[in-house]
């Protein structure tokens, strides 16, 4: 080693050594308190007790935050429950094709319940119209129709939407584990730890599953603040989204938000493990199918055919 | 000679898609806000005042389960909302007492012309289902009366597989709780019973197709 | 002590050169700087900066970190026969290959970080630090083989270097293990990379058996490509012996690998326009268009034409050696796979969407920024390593010549060691 170098090492090491510090402590001086937490938040399944309820608090204060407008400067006090599975539930849907006619008043019931971002425009729930001539096609469906009246004449409805899978290609193929089952069937998204991949939107074979391109807009006094840890609460930009079943009103025996809005009626909903169910009945007594039967994901989402 | 009327105006309540959120009524205690805001309150509410058909449902064996096995006639009726009279129709003695009762078919001219009967028009006329005797109740062929509130039974008596659907909450709307109370509808409240056609209605509007970043 | 030493000398042989050097990091830099823009941008309005959409969920992005990864893998190419067989001509520069791979790795992790909507939750896709999602996620099981195969070749290149720069031959016992597990290694990495779309039933586009099969034998095309066209440059510029003979021998079994790429391509298409089944939708998308959207057709015939086109020109050993023949088909090459395992894999996958929905996808400007400056960063780091490298691997970097002067020296005469 040359002298010259002998000299240098301990001035260029203390040099980077400050310069790294400096770099460190800026950083972390830079983002908030909250944005610390966020940042080292754990799995959802993993927070204790103790954790969850601060995770809790600052969520809610930020959703709070949201709700701030005019006609409330101060906001609506923003609730997130983790009401867990009830034992011996497991959800199902069933959805008469028949009695469908399309009104999409599903669609906005569930934005609304569910705080889904109106610009850009998220929808869980897409309604297909479909002719009768060429039966159950969705690759010849048209999400799009506009109309005065319908029914359209020719047409039927085929309202999708997560088809909650006992055998989710979305939770198999997520990376950190960020979606997964519940006990009670419902596939939900931990939004802090989704990291925003997209898999799971390329392996639903139902396009049930949505991305927040860019930070959600509501508009504050629209917002619902009833709001599920693994449901409706606001998502930040970057994580996907998808249908619950409305998990902040079914974990509190509430039917979900589109059932309550059919004005058809041609929505079911229950407890598969409840032989007196309504879907269970749909299931025993009518004709009964389920969306891309052959893929094997297992929905509890069934369609039917009630006349 | 007389009808009840039963309006059309109740279908599209009953859809909900009229009425402007602003003026709906405070959201009941177990109907979330945020679908109740977008209901009608004879719909998803339950200021129904059918205290007793709740009780009947709920206390009764443990839920639909009982429907099976009761027999029909059983006194026991659904959790409905009252029947969608026009305001201020009911009750029809009011106007019926002092009119002499007609059992001839006939076009109606003077009263209730807005009705079209459209609902097996040759072989049905109002005596068919509305009571001569006291037009506050209909009659069964039977010949036994009910109330308006339990108005299913006589639909049932033609519509068996429909009225056995509706018992078990498949055919029509129920609200509510899917582990505790529910809210059932008249089949008057979603079929206009002179024309039950279901009337098509207007969709809400189309989503966005994506667009390409600017 | 000594590493420092190796790293100060690194330092100095990175920080001279010719004013051409200069130059060309000038123009990497200015690639980086833009795409540090695009991302930059990306960052504050979130991903809706680039064209991919719910129905169209992956695109450029990906479709550049799907080709990367074939890079990466295709210096096993030059691996195999180097050390396996001892084949003298390819050993020399077997250390450009692998320098090829760690930098290509790098350019993978990065497309994939600038595809994710949370870059700051990337630590939970990382091994051991956050919660992968193993067995049954493939993204996960890319995170672990991407890792390894990026520590294993940089460990392998830092050994190697190291080694020669203290003039002393590599450790057979440290080395070669190492270097036989590279191999399947670099076969997992793009089998993996294949998983990742060929297990998603609700894709049939992608939902085929020979996919993994089509992305190694295309990977040993596209990675032998870049590596031909870099050799001759290096050869040119950074004066490394490279002889005639290891260059025609990699356009041979370029020449081959294209053939079972084509081969396997006609399989494939055979399958779907014969039992014409529903799910030909997307391969007519590709190559025909649906209903009057035809925005990929252009390329997928170009990207057919291309391939074709360089296997007739290597099949050939008069245009194989070349050298006219040798550097078109090594374009043509590229580009035929860049295409082919880029756009023209990714996008007809998603059109139409899983409900018949069809979006038609051209990567934003920002998505093209952003690639910019990935390949530039990839760029950089490549020339910065072969800057290192070459000195090192022709004896003119040593520890004798580490010093201040006479790196100096060494570079401006290169002269053999002593």
């Amino acid at each position: 080693m040359s002298d010259s170098d002998a000299k240098d090492k301990p001035n260029r090491r203390v040099f980077l050594k400050m310069l790294g510090q400096a770099a460190a402590v800026s950083m972390l001086a830079s983002c908030s308190e909250r944005d610390r937490e966020a940042f080292f938040q754990q799995h959802f399944k993993e927070l204790s007790k103790a954790d969850l309820a601060k995770v809790l608090e600052r969520l809610q204060a930020e959703a709070t935050e949201k709700t701030i407008s005019q006609a409330h400067p101060e906001g609506r006090a923003a609730s997130i429950g983790v009401e867990p599975a009830m034992p011996g539930v497991t959800f199902g849907y069933a959805l008469d094709l028949s009695r469908c006619v399309g009104c999409r008043r599903c669609v906005d019931a569930c934005v609304k319940e569910n705080n889904q971002s109106r610009d850009p425009q998220i929808h869980w729930i897409t309604v297909l119209e479909m002719e009768k001539e060429g039966g159950v096609d969705v690759m010849h469906s048209n999400a799009y129709y506009v109309a005065d009246t319908v029914p359209r004449k020719g047409h039927f409805y085929m309202p999708v939407s997560c088809q909650q899978c006992r055998d989710a290609p979305c939770v198999k193929s997520c990376p950190v584990g960020a979606t997964w089952q519940e006990p009670d069937g419902i596939v939900v998204v931990d939004y802090n730890y989704c990291i925003g991949c997209r898999c799971c939107l390329a392996s639903c074979p139902y396009g049930a599953r949505h991305f927040n391109w860019a930070e959600p807009h509501i508009p504050p006094d629209e917002i619902n603040t009833n709001m599920h840890y693994l449901g409706n609460r606001p998502r930040p930009k970057g994580v996907v989204e998808k249908c619950t079943f409305c998990i902040q009103r079914v974990r509190k025996g509430l039917y979900p938000a589109c059932v309550e809005i059919c004005p058809t009626g041609s929505r079911k909903f229950g407890n598969l493990l409840d032989p007196d169910s309504e879907v269970r009945y749909v299931i025993e007594n009518k004709r009964v199918f389920i969306l891309k039967e052959e893929l094997g994901t297992h929905p509890k989402f069934f369609y039917f055919y009630g006349v | 000679m007389r009808l009840v009327i039963l309006t059309a105006a109740a279908l599209a309540a009953a859809v909900g898609c009229a009425r402007s959120r602003a003026e709906s009524p405070p959201a009941p205690a177990r109907v979330d806000a945020a679908v109740a805001g977008d209901g009608d309150a004879g719909v998803v509410g339950d200021g129904d005042g059918d205290g007793d058909g709740d009780a009947e449902v709920d206390d009764g064996d443990g839920g639909i389960a009982g429907f099976n096995a009761g027999p029909i006639f059983a006194s026991s009726s659904y959790p409905v909302p009252p029947p969608p009279f026009t305001e201020g129709v009911f009750p029809c003695m009011d106007c019926h007492e002092s009119i002499e009762t007609d059992p001839t078919p006939r076009t109606l001219v003077d009263d209730h012309t807005e009705i079209k009967l459209h609902h097996g028009d040759r072989d049905r006329w109002c005596f068919d289902c509305h009571n001569p005797d006291n037009r506050d109740e209909l009659r069964l062929a039977s010949g036994r009366t009910v109330p308006f509130t339990e108005s299913y039974r006589l639909c049932g008596q033609c519509h068996g597989d429909k009225y056995r659907d509706w018992r078990y909450g498949i055919h029509g709307k129920r609200t509510g709780s899917w582990n505790g109370k529910k809210q059932y509808l008249l089949c008057a409240h979603c079929h206009n019973p002179h024309a039950p056609h279901f009337a098509p209605i207007k969709p809400m509007p189309p989503p966005r197709r994506p667009g390409r970043s600017k | 002590m000594m590493f420092y030493r190796f790293v100060v000398g690194s330092l100095r042989a990175i920080v001279r050169g010719p004013k051409l050097y200069y130059l060309w990091l000038l123009f990497l830099v200015a690639l980086i700087a833009i795409g540090a823009i695009g991302y930059a941008d990306q960052l504050k309005h979130g991903l809706v900066r680039t064209n991919m959409r719910d129905q169209v969920s992956w695109g450029f992005y990906i479709g550049n970190f799907t080709f990367m990864v074939g890079v990466a893998a295709a210096a096993v190419v030059l691996v195999i026969p180097a050390y396996i067989y001892n084949w003298k001509p390819i050993k020399e520069i077997v250390i450009i290959g692998e320098l090829l791979a760690v930098c290509a790795i790098v350019t993978c992790l990065l497309f994939v970080m600038v595809d994710i909507g949370r870059p700051d939750r990337f630590w939970h896709i990382m091994p051991f630090i956050g919660n992968l999602h193993i067995p049954s996620s493939l993204l996960a099981w890319d995170s672990v083989v991407l890792n390894v195969y990026f520590v294993l070749n940089l460990t392998i290149v830092t050994h190697l270097l190291y080694r020669a720069f203290n003039k002393k031959p590599y450790s057979k016992r440290f080395a070669t293990p190492l270097i036989i597990l590279s191999i399947p290694a670099a076969v997992s990495i793009h089998t993996v990379t294949a998983f990742l779309y060929n297990g998603l039933a609700s894709r049939p586009y992608w939902n085929s058996a020979i996919l993994a099969p089509r992305f190694i034998a295309s990977a040993f095309c596209s990675g032998p490509a870049i590596i031909l066209i870099l050799l001759q440059l290096l050869r040119r510029y950074a004066k490394l012996e490279i002889k005639n003979e290891a260059l025609s021998k990699i356009a041979e079994l370029m020449a081959y690998a294209m053939f079972v790429n084509l081969f396997l391509f006609g399989a494939e298409i055979f399958r779907e326009y014969y039992s014409s089944t529903e799910h030909l939708v997307y391969t007519k998308y590709l190559f025909s268009g649906v209903d009057g959207h035809r925005s990929l057709v252009p390329y997928a015939w170009l990207s057919l034409f291309l391939s074709g086109g360089a296997f007739l020109l290597f099949l050939i050993p008069s245009t194989r050696r070349h050298p006219v023949g040798l550097n078109l088909g090594a374009f043509m090459i590229y580009g035929g796979v860049f295409i082919e395992k880029g756009i023209a894999l990714v996008v007809p996958g998603f059109t139409p969407s899983t409900l018949g929905d069809i979006y038609e996808y051209v990567p934003s400007r920002v998505e093209l920024m952003v690639t910019a400056g990935i390949y530039g960063i990839g760029a950089l780091l490549f020339t910065l390593m072969v800057k290192v490298a070459v000195p090192i691997m022709g004896g003119h970097l040593t520890i004798d010549t580490g010093s201040k002067r006479a790196t100096t020296a060494a570079l401006e005469t290169p002269q053999p060691v002593t």
